[in-house]
């Protein structure tokens, strides 16, 4: 990197904070960039969209002008209570943008320190918490969700939760597995010749070094949640009838398939540019955050 | 002897396999003198590099003592143990493993300095105190903001140099600090060794399997095999009058450079024993151009046969 840095006065060399370099790199990546303006216009939608349209406006039903095509007036059609899908669309970014982000905090904030401890200090704490681990990715995702959501309750926050926690594994599984691998490294064993304490070594060194893997995981989650919500949504878990959920409006859709598909294209193309985002930023991201990459 | 900043005793390391126990470090007992660098050779796998880490408790030994400034450090708690680390450091053979690559050379020194934080506090003394460390080691100022990937061998291992420095150590762990570099670079960074050594009073143990490179640093040497000691001497001593056999096949393995230099070499046959459950024989009895009856039916005992010179070998008078 830096070409021509030898002709520079020492002095002049600047020192940039880490998040900054990352930002320089990640600037470069058009397909991120991409992605990140997506994802800023998502979110934005999101956050401030129950600000300018009024709520009613979303499940008031129009019986008179039920299962329209897409037309200048309703840009993404109608659906078979006459409500407008495009707002419909829109609010539900609301529900999707926030299922994804919550559930993937949880499994975050459960996944990465158990997966750490458990690649780390080995032995018997490993063997006890993989073996749990094991038998808690026995039963599919979207059962355990249920079974969650079951006891908690049903209402979009636990409904968050639950899949959070069901994806809880394979973030364990994923930390583990590149914890193992940094572990060994000899720069570990330098920084602990140095005296420092565990959990900084964790924190600061071995963490940084497994970020990629549980990046590229956490961005597929992100979409993969999203989908385990619709599903759920249909089961009448959580996310009740009239709430514009990008799942409930797919599988609202459904039984109209063959006879008026706009009704699944529109929010299943919503789906899609959500994960799509997700991904290319995520991409970008572990790109970015990898300093051999560079130049 | 009251100048002794390290005393090992018995030192042992097994380590549990499928097949039994794996005698890596079997009964090594040496004391070295402040300011004095002892060299430890011998063959890959003959534990050197184990006995550097278990003196530093990387590795934890399996019984053994290791007495340094007066202090048993095999039995203090992890606390203590943290605060004692600061005495002892180590470089490590390859530095492009050795060196987390997240780091930037700042960061990297700046742990070792973060480690005596009673005497550089606010980020601008640390700064300073990293500049002043990357000069010790003769590292441009200029690379301060570098990642390790963009520097060469010879600067990378300078930085580890640095960072084991700047903890203000009073023993050093070589473990082949150069076998990874190229040879013009590699006395670079001997030199920088010695020359540090006489500067900060540091010790250093210099395990390697070079033998040119331990003459060229070492006051004293010790010759491993198969986890143990085999012999022990001044580096002059030794390479005048080695007795052990195994000594002698490695001092006759140096090159001499010279051309049409010829010289009688003491070429080994046989395996390697086995290190996992060896019995009580001599370990090197197997490949021993001169073995009797008695090395297959004891192993032989360490005897000091002139000052300072310890050998364990049956065989010699």
């Amino acid at each position: 990197m830096k070409k021509g840095n030898s002709a520079i006065d020492p002095a002049q060399v600047r020192r940039r904070s880490q998040l900054a370099e990352i930002w320089r790199n990640f600037r470069k990546n058009k397909g991120a960039m991409i992605g990140l303006i997506l994802i800023i216009i998502i979110i934005t939608i999101g956050a401030t969209v129950s600000f300018w349209i009024d709520y009613d406006k979303i499940v008031a039903m129009n019986i008179r002008e039920r299962l329209q095509p897409p037309s200048a007036e309703h840009w993404f059609g109608t659906d078979e209570m006459g409500r407008d899908l495009f707002w419909r669309v829109l609010y539900g970014t609301r529900y999707s943008i926030a299922v994804g982000f919550v559930a993937v905090m949880v499994s975050l904030a459960i996944g990465i320190p158990v997966g750490a401890v458990a690649g780390y200090f080995g032995g018997k704490i490993e063997n006890l918490i993989m073996r749990g681990a094991d038998i808690f990715a026995a039963v599919p995702g979207v059962l355990m969700a249920m079974v969650i959501v079951a006891i908690l309750g049903a209402n979009v926050f636990n409904l968050m939760l639950a899949i959070g926690i069901a994806a809880v594994p394979g973030f364990i599984r994923t930390t583990r597995a590149a914890v193992l691998t940094v572990k060994n490294e000899e720069y570990i064993e330098a920084i602990r010749a140095l005296g420092k304490s565990e959990p900084y070594i964790i924190a600061r060194h071995v963490l940084p070094n497994c970020l990629s893997p549980i990046i590229v995981r956490v961005t597929l989650r992100i979409a993969g949640a999203i989908i385990s919500a619709s599903s759920l949504s249909f089961l009448g878990l959580g996310i009740e009838a009239p709430l514009p959920e990008w799942g409930a409006l797919l599988n609202g859709g459904n039984k109209f398939v063959m006879t008026h598909p706009y009704l699944t294209i529109f929010p299943g193309l919503a789906i899609m540019i959500t994960v799509l985002a997700f991904n290319l930023v995520g991409d970008g991201l572990r790109d970015a955050m990898d300093p051999k990459l560079k130049r | 002897m009251a100048n002794n900043i390290l005393e090992v005793s018995n030192l042992k390391k097994y380590f549990k396999t499928a097949r039994g126990m794996l005698h890596a470090v079997d009964d090594i007992t040496f004391s070295l003198e402040q300011g004095k660098t002892l060299g430890i050779v011998g063959e890959s796998g003959c534990g050197k590099s184990t006995t550097g880490r278990c003196i530093l408790r990387l590795i934890e030994p399996t019984s053994g003592k290791v007495v340094f400034d007066g202090e048993n450090i095999l039995a203090l708690n992890k606390k203590q143990m943290a605060q004692r680390r600061r005495d002892m450091q180590i470089i490590f053979q390859d530095p492009f493993s050795s060196l987390n690559p997240r780091n930037t050379v700042m960061q990297t020194i700046a742990e070792g300095v973060k480690v005596r934080g009673e005497k550089y506090k606010t980020p601008a003394e640390v700064e300073k105190r990293v500049r002043e460390l990357m000069d010790t080691v003769g590292l441009a100022q200029r690379l301060i903001n570098s990642y390790p990937h963009e520097l060469d061998g010879g600067r990378r291992q300078r930085i580890g140099i640095a960072r084991a420095l700047a903890v203000e150590p009073k023993l050093i762990i070589c473990d082949e600090p150069v076998s990874a570099l190229d040879v013009s670079i590699q006395a670079q960074i001997l030199n920088l060794l010695k020359h540090l050594q006489k500067e900060l009073g540091l010790t250093y143990i210099f395990v390697t399997h070079d033998l040119a490179v331990v003459n060229h640093i070492s006051d004293e040497i010790m010759v491993m095999y198969l986890g143990q000691m085999v012999e022990k001497a001044p580096t002059e001593e030794l390479f005048k009058n080695p007795i052990h056999p195994y000594t002698k096949s490695l001092l006759s393995a140096i090159p001499i450079p010279k051309v049409g230099a010829r010289k009688e070499r003491v070429l080994l046959e046989g395996e390697i024993s086995s290190p996992i459950e060896p019995g009580d024989e001599c370990r090197f009895a197997k490949r021993c151009p001169n073995h009797s009856e008695q090395c297959s039916q004891k192993c032989p005992e360490l005897r000091e046969v002139a000052p300072g010179h310890f050998v364990s070998c049956h065989n010699f008078p």
